[in-house]
């Protein structure tokens, strides 16, 4: 067995690349390595970018050899989710929509890392329209879970979760609508980080759900997703959700610890509900919850939260309505998919759509044309975004006298591929991350132990809006304390 | 609430959102769909007993409203970088059925 790539974090990484001990060629051609060794397994990757992620690196080696790398994130190997436009890279969404699609331009984000200096390996596997908990809905092939290969590395961000926790790169970007970075990153160990809603221009993030979708980073410590943010989190007047306003120093309050911290644990998020908590998964958080508390912060168990409950369903009026205005623009006339053998104009477009769409996508789309449609409009769709308000204003009273909220981030550890079939028991699987993504909130994963077959358990943190430097210090704090980050899956070459 | 939506869709309904949605779909998807939409709809059917009555809807979980950008001219993306993606083109145009009959 090959000796895991060394440096291991993006910190380390770009101190090896300064002290002259790396270069980012090496470090790309050994990502480059490791992909090659174990990809036929874990199947992260959709596309490989193997000849443009050395030239990069080559760029990235003289800026660094002329003292003008600026970011941490210089020379460093990272990956993109294949929801990222990337200019002159197929770029498909996980769909047979997109299959050929090479886009004219870069998304914000990935322009922004490019101009960073990180190269970047390959365009990572994600569920269609990144719709799905488990990558099993992408288009092209499942990603198997690096922990054990028979189950799913969450979703929809799978890829990116996988490729970081089997080594293939040092930290991927993903999307996180309902809690598709967050529940990845729980099943495959690793930290994942959904930013304030507005953070992070989402110009050329193949859009969702626009109220809910949020770009943000996968890594293997906190420190690095507060380094990943910092690079792609910034104004851009291409994306009118983002906000102007300058973006705190994100690493600012690390080594700040734990104490006087106050914590709540709102009952719902710890309730069973009808989501089958795993005992392991119980344990293992409580335990988390209990150190975060023996370190100094105060916890408040007595916190409650009634509509956090009615967030689920809020997610899938909302979420599919989102959607099925979003994949209107899927009509096969001038990119993706076009099936021309119709009569009319019509008959293509249906038969584009149905081509082009796999099954969970036209479930999302036809439940949301249904929650938009006439009679329904005001007990559906209206309904939920006055819920929506509720959820939100009982998070604002929480945040009033607490500083963060913990949280499970999943009921359960990675199920097996093919294990759950039902469309709603998937849906259960976001039930503790849909809440953030309603109120627009920061939320953190990372990891927490182990529970049952073995498999990591994600720990989940809520700020309140703007508060990531706040939420980056506990999550910091706790995984010191607790060492977890330091687990690997073992996947031999 | 008065006007609560039934559970059970129908074979009609299914179609009818299909219709709307611009996707074809075979009597076996509009079968299966039936069934999913149906018990999907009757899990979130909880939402309609939320007490929101007088709350006002929030549209995003941002405090934005919106953002200003400079009226000023870019360079436009590269028009032959944009119809090479076009399913089928003719020259510098993108080819289609005829949209008006």
């Amino acid at each position: 067995m090959a000796p895991p790539a060394a440096p291991r974090t993006i910190v380390e990484a770009a101190a090896a690349l300064r002290r002259g001990d790396a270069t980012s060629v090496g470090l790309t051609r050994a990502a480059l390595d490791r992909i090659a060794a174990t990809d036929d397994r874990v199947k992260a990757f959709i596309t490989v970018t193997a000849e443009r992620a050395l030239e990069q690196a080559a760029a990235a080696d003289e800026l660094l050899a002329r003292g003008e790398a600026a970011s941490p994130l210089a020379g460093v190997p990272i990956a993109l989710k294949d929801v990222l436009m990337t200019e002159g890279v197929r770029t498909t969404a996980g769909s047979k929509m997109l299959g050929d699609l090479v886009p004219p331009y870069d998304a914000t984000a990935v322009a922004r890392l490019r101009g960073a200096g990180a190269p970047s390996v390959g365009k990572a596997n994600m569920d269609e329209f990144a719709m799905g908990s488990s990558t099993e809905h992408s288009a092209w092939f499942p990603t198997a879970n690096p922990w054990d290969l028979d189950r799913v590395p969450g979703g929809s961000s799978g890829g990116s979760a996988a490729a970081v926790a089997a080594g293939q790169c040092f930290a991927s970007l993903g999307s996180d609508t309902g809690g598709s970075i967050r529940q990845p990153a729980a099943f495959c160990g690793v930290v994942g980080m959904k930013p304030t809603y507005g953070a992070v221009s989402r110009y050329g993030l193949i859009a969702f759900a626009s109220s809910l979708d949020q770009i943000g980073p996968f890594t293997r410590t906190v420190e690095d997703a507060a380094l990943l943010l910092q690079a792609i989190a910034a104004p851009d007047p291409l994306d009118a959700t983002c906000s102007p306003e300058p973006r705190p120093d994100y690493a600012a309050e690390l080594g700040g610890g734990l104490d006087g911290l106050r914590i709540a644990a709102p009952r719902q998020f710890f309730s069973d509900g009808d989501g089958g908590m795993d005992d392991g998964v119980a344990a293992a958080v409580a335990a988390a919850v209990d150190a975060l508390e023996a370190n100094g912060a105060s916890v408040d168990r007595g916190v409650e939260m009634p509509t956090v409950e009615h967030a689920l369903p809020v997610y899938y009026v909302l979420a599919p309505s989102e959607c099925s205005a979003n994949l209107a623009r899927y009509d096969g006339s001038k990119y993706g998919l076009g099936e021309r053998r119709g009569e009319s104009m019509w008959d293509d477009m249906e038969a584009t759509r149905r081509r082009g769409f796999g099954p969970e996508v036209k479930r999302r789309i036809l439940l949301g044309a249904y929650a938009l449609s006439a009679g329904y409009y005001d007990a559906w769709y209206l309904q939920a975004q006055k819920v929506r308000t509720v959820l939100r204003r009982e998070f604002d009273r929480v945040f009033a006298a607490a500083d963060l909220i913990v949280a499970p981030t999943t009921p359960t550890v990675a199920f097996r591929r093919g294990e759950i079939t039902d469309p709603y028991r998937m849906y259960l699987n976001d039930i503790y991350t849909i809440p953030a993504n309603i109120a627009g909130l920061p939320a953190l994963s990372l990891p927490c132990g182990e529970a049952e077959h073995g498999m990591p358990v994600g720990l989940q943190l809520i700020a309140n809006r703007w508060r990531e430097p706040l939420l980056f210090r506990a999550a910091h704090a706790y995984e010191r304390v607790s060492g977890w980050n330091a687990r690997a899956p073992e996947l031999p070459a | 609430m008065s006007d609560a939506p039934e559970a059970e869709f129908s074979a009609e309904q299914v179609r009818h959102l299909a219709s709307l949605a611009r996707i074809g779909m075979t009597n076996d998807e509009v079968e299966a769909f039936r069934r999913e939409l149906g018990d999907i709809l009757v899990h979130i059917g909880a939402l309609q007993a939320v007490d929101a009555d007088g709350v006002p809807p929030t549209a995003n979980g941002a405090d934005l409203i919106n953002i200003d950008a400079a009226d000023e001219s870019r360079p436009p993306l590269p028009r032959e970088a944009i119809l090479a993606n076009a399913p089928q083109r003719e020259g510098a145009y993108f080819r289609v059925h005829a949209v008006l009959e």
